[in-house]
């Protein structure tokens, strides 16, 4: 494919920086932290946006680890802003006071998304590695009171994922207008922790019919969105609408990727921004261009119909459970990998109860779990 | 969040939506939290009038008088309707 085919991307996730005050055990950065001392400097991420903009990026997400740990965050949403691009802050809310969250409406910013990973202070803490429950609720009336538009995004997973409606209306309580309940995806930190964190077919439909009676329940007044666990369907997700269609990563320290994971396909290299500029890379980069389009396809999906929706599935969940990023998405049921799904399916529906986990039952599963670790 | 639809209602677009021209794919988009919508020329007219200081009588009049067409009032409303629906616009 030729670099002036390649339609332009519509947003950049900007990892800022993969420092972070909480060790989330499904934390999607890699198992290997960038340092803070590789990360881009500010000159550096400004002309990344302005490339951005002349590319035809229309959103950029600002993200990390934590952006708020960045001294110059509101300096680059703002940046964006002058640029005319839609800016979304994506934070854990540690560490925002009353006087940040002024400066970052300030900025330009157009949304905020604020994690929260349980409804109670126990559960919450135990999945972040620290307390930080409080800081969050805080937070969120900072923001609120700043008059921000607050969107609020959870991880569900077997520990928190029968207490959903609690979650929702947690966020509900703290103000957010959007809500995103986003299934456990297992890559890097989840992957590790994969068998404590799967929740059972069981466990999921209770949680998916929660979801439709809260969605009816709100209206319009709160927008709920559900993202798919894909262990559990017969087919892949469109993993980032296709590898290098829409959307494109800019890690710490300035590699330039179709989505957060890419980094971990080891057979694939990734250009820099700090050695060409983002055109370059997005148009004619042969990491970018090895899984566009459909020639690259092996068989089952090389005939099938659904290429076109979902574009193969996931070239990193590919690579993660069968060392090839080339081949169909395992957690398609045409795969000829699908088994390396059922198994882990399996083991975890041995050990389905009827009965939610207690307390104890909890702390003594993340008690075996690998929290995040810094570099 | 979102009030009844009168005639007199005023229109504004959503805290969190951005509407804009992209000059890269030359049409008029409206942004929202990770979602980007691509307007045809009429539903860019109608929102860029959605200013929190036109009501809803006063947009229609508008977009009569530039359009020369007296029959777009019902299209205008469903349109506004279901922009509010979607969180796109807000009745103040």
């Amino acid at each position: 494919m030729t670099g002036s085919r390649v339609q332009p991307p519509y947003a950049l996730l900007a990892e800022l920086t993969h420092r972070c005050p909480l060790r989330c055990v499904y934390c999607s950065n890699p198992v290997e932290l960038t340092r803070a001392d590789s990360e881009l400097s500010t000159a550096d991420w400004s002309r990344v946006i302005a490339e951005a903009a002349d590319l035809g990026v229309l959103q950029i997400h600002f993200s990390g680890g934590e952006p708020l740990l960045r001294d110059d965050l509101e300096q680059l949403i703002n940046r964006a802003f002058r640029n005319g691009v839609y800016t979304n802050l994506i934070t854990s809310g540690v560490g925002l006071d009353a006087a940040r969250a002024e400066s970052i409406a300030r900025s330009g910013v157009n949304s905020v998304q604020l994690s929260v990973q349980a409804a109670d202070p126990l559960l919450s803490n135990c999945i972040a590695g620290r307390n930080a429950f409080a800081a969050k609720q805080a937070a969120a009336q900072c923001l609120i009171a700043a008059g921000l538009p607050l969107s609020m995004n959870v991880v569900l997973h077997s520990l928190n994922i029968d207490q959903l409606e609690s979650i929702v209306d947690t966020c509900v309580d703290w103000g957010a207008d959007r809500i995103e309940l986003a299934n456990v995806q297992f890559y890097n930190w989840a992957l590790l922790n994969r068998d404590l964190l799967l929740p059972t077919r069981d466990q999921l439909a209770k949680a998916e019919s929660i979801y439709r009676s809260k969605k009816v329940e709100l209206g319009n007044r709160v927008e709920l969105i559900w993202i798919i666990s894909d262990y559990h369907e017969r087919y892949p997700k469109p993993c980032m609408g296709g590898w290098g269609r829409v959307q494109l990563t800019v890690s710490p320290d300035g590699k330039v990727m179709p989505c957060p994971v890419a980094s971990t396909i080891s057979t694939l290299s990734f250009e820099s921004v700090k050695d060409r500029n983002l055109a370059w890379i997005w148009q004619r980069s042969p990491a970018f261009n090895q899984f566009r389009g459909f020639e690259w396809m092996p068989d089952p999906c090389r005939g099938c119909e659904r290429r076109f929706e979902d574009f193969g599935g996931c070239r990193c969940q590919a690579f993660a459970l069968t060392s090839s990023a080339d081949r169909t998405d395992p957690a398609c049921h045409l795969s000829p990998d699908h088994h390396l799904i059922t198994g882990a399916l399996k083991s975890v529906s041995t050990t389905e109860t009827c009965e939610p986990l207690t307390d104890n039952e909890k702390i003594h599963a993340f008690q075996r779990m690998r929290y995040r670790q810094p570099p | 969040m979102s009030g009844l639809l009168t005639k007199e209602a005023r229109l504004a677009l959503s805290r969190k939506a951005l509407l804009k021209h992209d000059r890269v794919r030359s049409s008029v988009v409206l942004l929202l939290p990770e979602r980007v919508i691509k307007l045809n020329p009429a539903g860019a007219a109608i929102l860029q009038l959605c200013d929190g200081a036109r009501t809803l009588v006063k947009i229609i009049d508008e977009l009569q008088t530039h359009y020369g067409d007296a029959a777009i009032e019902t299209d205008v409303a469903a349109f506004l309707a279901d922009a509010i629906a979607r969180g796109w616009l807000e009745v103040r």
